[in-house]
């Protein structure tokens, strides 16, 4: 499908999303109460087919955190990205997707490990890289460690 | 395990072993947690982190011409793809047209970087498995393809040669010769690898019906590279997704449908062929011309988000730059293959027996590196 028609079948299902068309790939921002039926029905419905999540990540805005999901169709041909805001800053929270996309399963708990965003319902929610009692989560922009220097 | 090295044993009445983090097998820094019921595997869990030097963030205070460098210790066995896959991300941003000849050699370099790569897969292949010759066979050819890097880069490993724009430097006079004459080494040598490790009985025995992974597995855990190929998942992304002109080329995605270690072997061996005819298609055909596109002293990238995919010798490799409009990047994300086939060995490895898990870890032919970056 083009992105055009991409965005039709979005809006059919879920009127109050918007977009963003400026970059490589057509961005989807997902309100965090339509996340999980939007990402159901991108991977099981057979107009959308998303059958490879190819990308996960966060990025930390100072005031708010943003989930970024690049998803690729296999059978389609076409590629989405979703994006959802997490405004809680002190304690940001999102639903798990890994029973869907089981490659989510490892890429949350490296979220987890660097940015703090607790996974709901993730089944083995534990730091990926670094030890469990460490302090604070590294890839955020107010992380400080006395070892850091810079260059 | 204690301090004794008495093993674990859970409730149910299964051993605890851990393979790893210094175990041969595991290619580098792993821990795998092995849950064993006698000699069958009943859980996998992999432990990393043991070499995480946090590139991503380091990258987020580097300079767009600077962060690519970091990437070349990622996966350090192809280096030279993952630096491609930086600059093009750059370029992406930059809106820069690359020269020919500089998208040329390029390409060359990434194939002889992929032929390499899947030469020492093999020869470390049949050392895990107990065959200790092959590993020299392999490094005897993989020296002539390091020499020709060394001498047009600089460097056997780490290459090092991509800016954004282009390539750092002309390749060296003797460059053509040279290539040509590790190509016909490797051609001469190839059936020798046959002969001495693909038809004997004790490997094919312990490859062929092992750690089985079906297509739909592949594709949710997000398995690439020859890995996924073997499952008969098409994914390579010089089909998929051209960059540098590998529209241009003529070869075949080579696919397998046996899922199992043998079709992963079979995978990896046809690659080195079609490496080797992509190679032999471009060498006498290097365009003249400019090996950079012009660019500003400080790059800085427009505000927005760039995402590049390479197929590096073991999957997708996707760079996602966040630019603020800074000289240096907001945010970097790296997708790399490893981390994400390695997510794929939980399942893959139930039911297996404690000996077929090096099969499979060879097979995967995973660098650690890359995947704790």
């Amino acid at each position: 499908m083009t992105n055009e028609e991409i965005k039709q079948e979005v809006l059919n299902r879920f009127p109050a999303t918007t977009f963003d068309e400026t970059g490589e790939f057509l961005n989807v921002q997902a309100e965090p109460a339509d996340f999980r039926s939007m990402m159901e029905s991108f991977k099981k419905d057979n107009a959308f087919a998303f059958d490879f999540m190819f990308c996960l990540t966060c990025v930390d805005w100072k005031t708010h955190f943003t989930m970024v999901y690049h998803l690729l169709s296999r059978t389609h041909r076409h590629n989405i990205v979703v994006k959802v805001k997490l405004t809680d800053i002190k304690k940001p929270e999102i639903e798990t997707i890994c029973d869907m996309w089981k490659t989510a399963e490892f890429h949350e708990r490296e979220v987890w490990d660097l940015f703090g965003v607790n996974f709901k319902n993730h089944p083995d929610m534990r730091r990926l890289f670094l030890d469990e009692n460490w302090p604070g989560h590294p890839l955020r922009k107010n992380y400080v460690d006395e070892n850091m220097i810079s260059i | 395990m204690n301090l004794l090295g008495d093993p674990e044993v859970t409730p149910e009445g299964e051993f605890v072993i851990n393979i790893g983090p210094q175990h041969p097998s595991t290619h580098g820094v792993l821990h795998l947690k092995v849950w064993l019921d006698g000699e069958t595997i009943k859980k996998v869990q992999p432990h990393m982190g043991y070499i995480h030097r946090s590139i991503e963030k380091m990258s987020e205070s580097l300079s767009y011409r600077n962060f690519i460098y970091v990437t070349s210790r990622m996966d350090y066995i192809s280096a030279h793809i993952n630096n491609t896959a930086c600059a093009l991300a750059v370029e992406k941003g930059l809106q820069v047209e690359v020269p020919e000849r500089a998208k040329v050699i390029r390409l060359l370099l990434g194939e002889l970087t992929r032929l390499a790569s899947h030469q020492l897969w093999w020869g470390c292949t049949g050392l895990d498995l107990g065959a200790v010759t092959p590993f020299f066979y392999a490094f005897r050819e993989r020296e002539a393809i390091l020499d020709v890097m060394d001498e047009t880069c600089g460097a056997r490993l780490t290459q090092n040669f991509m800016v954004p724009g282009g390539i750092m430097y002309d390749i060296h006079p003797n460059f053509q010769h040279r290539v040509k004459e590790a190509l016909k080494l490797v051609k001469s040598k190839l059936h020798e690898y046959d002969e001495l490790l693909t038809g004997n009985v004790i490997l094919q025995g312990r490859l062929k019906g092992v750690g089985y992974m079906s297509a739909e597995d592949a594709t949710n855990y997000g398995v690439t590279g020859p890995t996924a190929r073997a499952s008969g998942v098409s994914c390579d992304v010089r089909k998929w997704f051209p960059y540098d002109g590998y529209e241009k080329v003529q070869f075949e995605e080579v696919l397998d449908t046996g899922g199992d270690c043998w079709a992963r072997y079979m995978v990896r061996m046809r690659e080195m062929k079609q490496s080797i005819s992509i190679i032999e298609q471009l060498i006498d055909n290097i365009p003249e011309g400019e090996i950079q596109a012009k660019t500003k002293q400080v790059l800085k990238l427009p505000k927005g988000e760039f995402y590049q995919r390479v197929e590096t010798a073991r999957g997708e490799l996707g760079v996602y730059i966040v630019s603020d409009g800074a000289a240096s990047p907001y945010r970097i994300k790296y997708r790399s293959p490893n981390f994400s086939n390695l997510s794929a060995l939980p399942k893959v490895a139930i039911g297996a027996k404690l000996g077929d898990l090096i099969s499979i870890m060879a097979t995967f032919d995973l660098i650690i590196p890359d995947i704790d970056r």
